[in-house]
């Protein structure tokens, strides 16, 4: 009832990657979880990411790319928020990553990298200890 | 002031803050929506209504567009449900929108239920007021995929549209309280499949049976469309304008409708205002769980006990 608040999370898939099966259960595991999740859909490009993710104002942005132009589209993001005034916005990536690619999106800006595998309530569990809604 | 004046200069961020902040029912918002209301009443509500499934988010696209073209900005609020279970939701009728999120002259905004019955949500009301204030000259109210019964959008809108599809058969005859009643325009969407000439007449039937509701002089037209392939969108945009202009046309019906909308407001303002005050804050202090305990072992009564945190609450607390 009285308020905790609710953390609100854009699932968005940027580029032409038409893979979404992951980013779909992703979605629906934070709404189990208690989250609401605005879910962008495909083809997203980086500028459409950010800017529904300031309309929505929500507390984080998965972003999912298993098509590999994650060195691009990931880091493009976290530009734009930065552009934005909206750097308070948590970003963090799940898909297909070359190991190499890792700490490099990480030290691009993008807070968690997710692979294959990885237990969705580990999922849950990052978000819960790294993203809290934002104050008032 | 400093919040109110980045809202009406249009700044998407303050507006954005400030819908969530209206719907995590943070106190400051009431601040800024006090001093938004003076910019408010401006802009032109449609709300949107139909069974899941039935194209709302389509068509509410589709009129983004044509709204565009003809130099109107828009505002969008669309509604999920809250899973009962989890308190999360998927909001997902962005997806068909998206392609207007980089045009400045539309805001889209998903919301979720929270819990609240009715179609839309809690904070539904004030956050078109937000929009309103930011400029907005047209606002699109997107309901949760209805029923029967959840019809709260008609308050807060100047048209409802309800949209059907073919192949409802009998249950569209089941249908006869509740939204079928409140509809300023039906629309058939799918119009291809089968079915739609029946149920283009079901509706018919059942708005001629009911000629004495329609008392102040507006007969629901009943349209068909194909909201995906941009067939039938601009007539309904054509009797979304004859409706206005109905409303506008009779002073009369413009001072009862404002009557009604604020009666309503405050009403529901009012309810909403006494359950935060009241229970809300009985519940976070504990006094709730003490009182059921009481109650459990029968050292007072549920009736008085309930009278006693009414007549405590109601006496302290100034706005």
């Amino acid at each position: 009832m009285n308020q905790k608040r609710k953390i609100r999370i854009l699932v968005a898939k940027p580029g032409l990657d038409g893979h979404d099966r992951g980013a779909r259960i992703i979605a629906r595991t934070y709404r189990d979880a208690g989250f609401e999740v605005v879910y962008s859909g495909l083809h997203q490009t980086p500028e459409e990411v950010v800017r529904a993710a300031i309309q929505e104002d929500v507390d984080m942005i998965g972003l999912s790319s298993l098509a590999g132009a994650h060195m691009y589209l990931f880091p493009r993001v976290v530009e734009l928020l930065q552009e934005n005034g909206a750097d308070d916005i948590v970003v963090c990536g799940g898909g297909i990553f070359p190991e190499d690619d890792i700490p490099k999106l990480k030290k691009a800006g993008i807070k968690e990298l997710f692979t294959p595998g990885t237990p969705l309530d580990e999922v849950v569990k990052w978000v819960e200890e790294n993203v809290s809604p934002r104050a008032s | 002031m400093e919040i109110a004046e980045k809202i009406v200069s249009g700044d998407i961020r303050s507006v954005a803050r400030l819908i969530r902040d209206i719907d995590d029912n943070v106190p400051e918002a009431r601040k800024v929506l006090r001093d938004l209301y003076p910019y408010t009443g401006k802009a032109y509500v449609v709300g949107i209504t139909g069974a899941p499934g039935v194209g709302k988010s389509t068509l509410v696209d589709q009129m983004v567009t044509h709204l565009r073209s003809a130099g109107k900005t828009v505002g969008v609020l669309a509604v999920d449900p809250t899973s009962p279970f989890s308190g999360g939701a998927i909001l997902g009728d962005r997806v068909r929108m998206q392609r207007h999120s980089m045009d400045e002259g539309v805001f889209i905004r998903s919301m979720a239920t929270r819990g609240y019955f009715g179609g839309i949500t809690q904070s539904t009301r004030s956050a078109i007021d937000v929009l309103d204030a930011m400029g907005k000259d047209c606002i699109i109210v997107e309901t949760v995929g209805v029923g029967q019964d959840e019809i709260d959008i008609v308050q807060s809108a100047h048209t409802t549209i309800i949209i059907l599809v073919p192949g409802m058969g009998d249950d569209v005859q089941a249908l006869k309280a509740g939204i079928l009643e409140i509809g300023n325009i039906f629309v058939i969407n799918k119009d291809d499949r089968e079915g739609a000439d029946r149920t283009v007449n079901d509706i018919r039937l059942m708005i001629e049976m009911d000629e004495k509701r329609y008392k102040d002089g507006w007969k629901p037209p009943i349209l068909t469309a194909q909201a995906v392939f941009d067939k039938g969108v601009k007539e309904i945009l054509d009797e979304i304008a004859k409706h206005r202009k109905h409303l506008e046309s009779s002073a009369q019906i413009q001072s009862t409708r404002k009557y009604e909308k604020v009666r309503n407001d405050l009403s529901e303002m009012i309810k909403d205002k006494i359950i935060q005050d009241v229970f809300n804050e009985i519940i976070d202090s504990g006094e709730f769980e003490t009182t059921i305990q009481s109650i459990v072992k029968r050292e007072i009564d549920p009736y008085t006990a309930c009278d006693t945190i009414i007549s405590k609450k109601l006496k302290k607390g100034a706005p």
